[in-house]
């Protein structure tokens, strides 16, 4: 499965309670769909923390890295070293 | 000093006639809707229960209105000594009841300090902890989340960002100050026939910085539609004394001094009051940032998290859910 689609699935169960209708496109913000808050942050980070095995640093934790389906699948292909580079 | 700077503009109120105003309609919500022959109040020695009080003894008596001063082993000597002081200074009987062995028996610190032990191993008798909001702004974004903040008995201060599930456990745990001081106030307003008196300000209660069933509840918030700025203007008009119109915001909640921008807000609430007024009165942008020193794309930043954090609070505001209505209850809440 797909760094995307894990994400996915997991916003999904986590916040949409398991409601596949909710429309989410890879690059929405969760910020800006009113998706997650200071608490959501935080679940975040501890979705990637746990099911990647990155531990991410406080420099490490902007929108440009967490806030969507796809900015959250960059930044875990690269903290793995796959492809790309995470910000900062 | 007193914050008495002058209020901006935006924020000027007649302080004689908004209080003539307030005080009308507290009697009227006190003995009329609630049919409550007087109030009680928690004072915390801070500016919001102070002036609240202030209001209710103007508008009920002396003699129809309870101060209580709820002290725990963490709280702040200086809040009570505070509290204390506008109590005598209004006239109103004050009543002390220390929160520390109900806290413990319900496990407020020990289940906190578990929690604190997860992040912090060192943890122990004689530290002292808070938690602080933390952010990271890239260009137009911003994302914001909370950090634990502990210190050693030699003064030594750690910190480090708390997981998801120490940190509701703190912040669970913590709640139980709140909510027992709220159900110390209902045993005195039952046991006299007295409501009980709210004191959040326009900026707490409209940002949900309050815990649902604690200092959220009250039979009357007389001050929930004021900014903060206009509270202390009520303040100084009510004459209360000095140090309470000169101190700090504080939570006095957390072992660790915590400021309520601190803790919440992120900026100082002078600013916070002009930046929701200016959301609340259809200001631009531009506009706002001309009435504080914040930078425009700054502004839109704060913007935007009131607005967030409106829409994730607004559970908290929520009346318990009925799934079908019961019109005949709700017949009874007609003017």
């Amino acid at each position: 499965m797909s760094v995307e689609q894990e994400v996915r699935d997991f916003v999904v169960r986590n916040f949409f309670y398991g409601d596949q209708s909710v429309p989410l496109a890879d690059a929405d913000s969760f910020i800006e769909r009113g998706i997650i808050d200071s608490t959501g942050v935080l679940e975040i980070v501890h979705f990637v923390e746990s099911r990647y095995g990155i531990v991410l640093s406080d420099d490490e934790l902007v929108p440009e890295n967490l806030d969507s389906i796809a900015r959250i699948a960059r930044f875990v292909r690269a903290k793995q070293g796959t492809a790309g580079g995470a910000a900062p | 000093m007193s914050r008495s700077g002058g209020l901006h503009p935006w924020l000027r109120i007649d302080a004689a006639a908004t209080v003539a105003t307030l005080c009308a309609k507290l009697r009227e919500a006190v003995h009329g809707a609630l049919r409550r022959k007087g109030a009680v109040i928690g004072l915390s020695g801070g500016i919001d229960s102070s002036v609240s009080a202030a209001l209710a003894v103007r508008a009920l008596g002396p003699d129809r209105v309870l101060a209580l001063l709820l002290p725990e082993r963490e709280s702040s000597p200086r809040s009570r000594e505070l509290g204390a002081m506008v109590a005598g200074q209004l006239g109103a009987a004050c009543f002390t009841e220390d929160l520390t062995a109900a806290l413990e028996a319900v496990g407020c610190y020990r289940r906190r300090d578990e929690a604190i032990r997860a992040v912090f191993p060192d943890y122990g008798p004689g530290w002292r902890s808070t938690i602080a909001a933390a952010e990271k702004t890239t260009g137009a974004e911003r994302f914001t989340w909370f950090k634990l903040v502990v210190e050693s008995p030699a003064g030594e201060r750690r910190e480090q960002r708390v997981p998801l599930r120490e940190y509701l456990e703190i912040v669970a745990a913590t709640s139980f100050k709140q909510r027992l001081r709220k159900a110390t106030e209902y045993f005195h307003a039952d046991r006299l026939h007295y409501a009980v008196v709210g004191t959040p300000n326009r900026l707490e209660y409209d940002q949900g910085f309050f815990v649902k069933n604690g200092d959220g509840a009250a039979d009357v918030k007389p001050i929930a539609h004021l900014y903060k700025s206009q509270v202390y203007e009520l303040g100084r008009f009510l004459g209360l004394p000095e140090p309470v119109l000169s101190a700090r915001p504080t939570t006095d909640t957390y072992s660790l001094e915590q400021g309520q921008d601190e803790f919440y807000f992120v900026l100082p609430y002078e600013t916070m009051d002009l930046v929701l007024f200016g959301l609340n009165d259809g200001r631009t942008a531009e506009a706002i940032a001309s009435a504080t020193d914040l930078g425009v794309e700054r502004v839109r930043i704060v913007l935007r998290d009131i607005l967030d954090r409106r829409r994730a609070t607004a559970p908290l505001h929520r009346m318990p859910m009925l799934l079908e209505p019961v019109p005949e209850i709700e017949a009874n809440f007609a003017p």
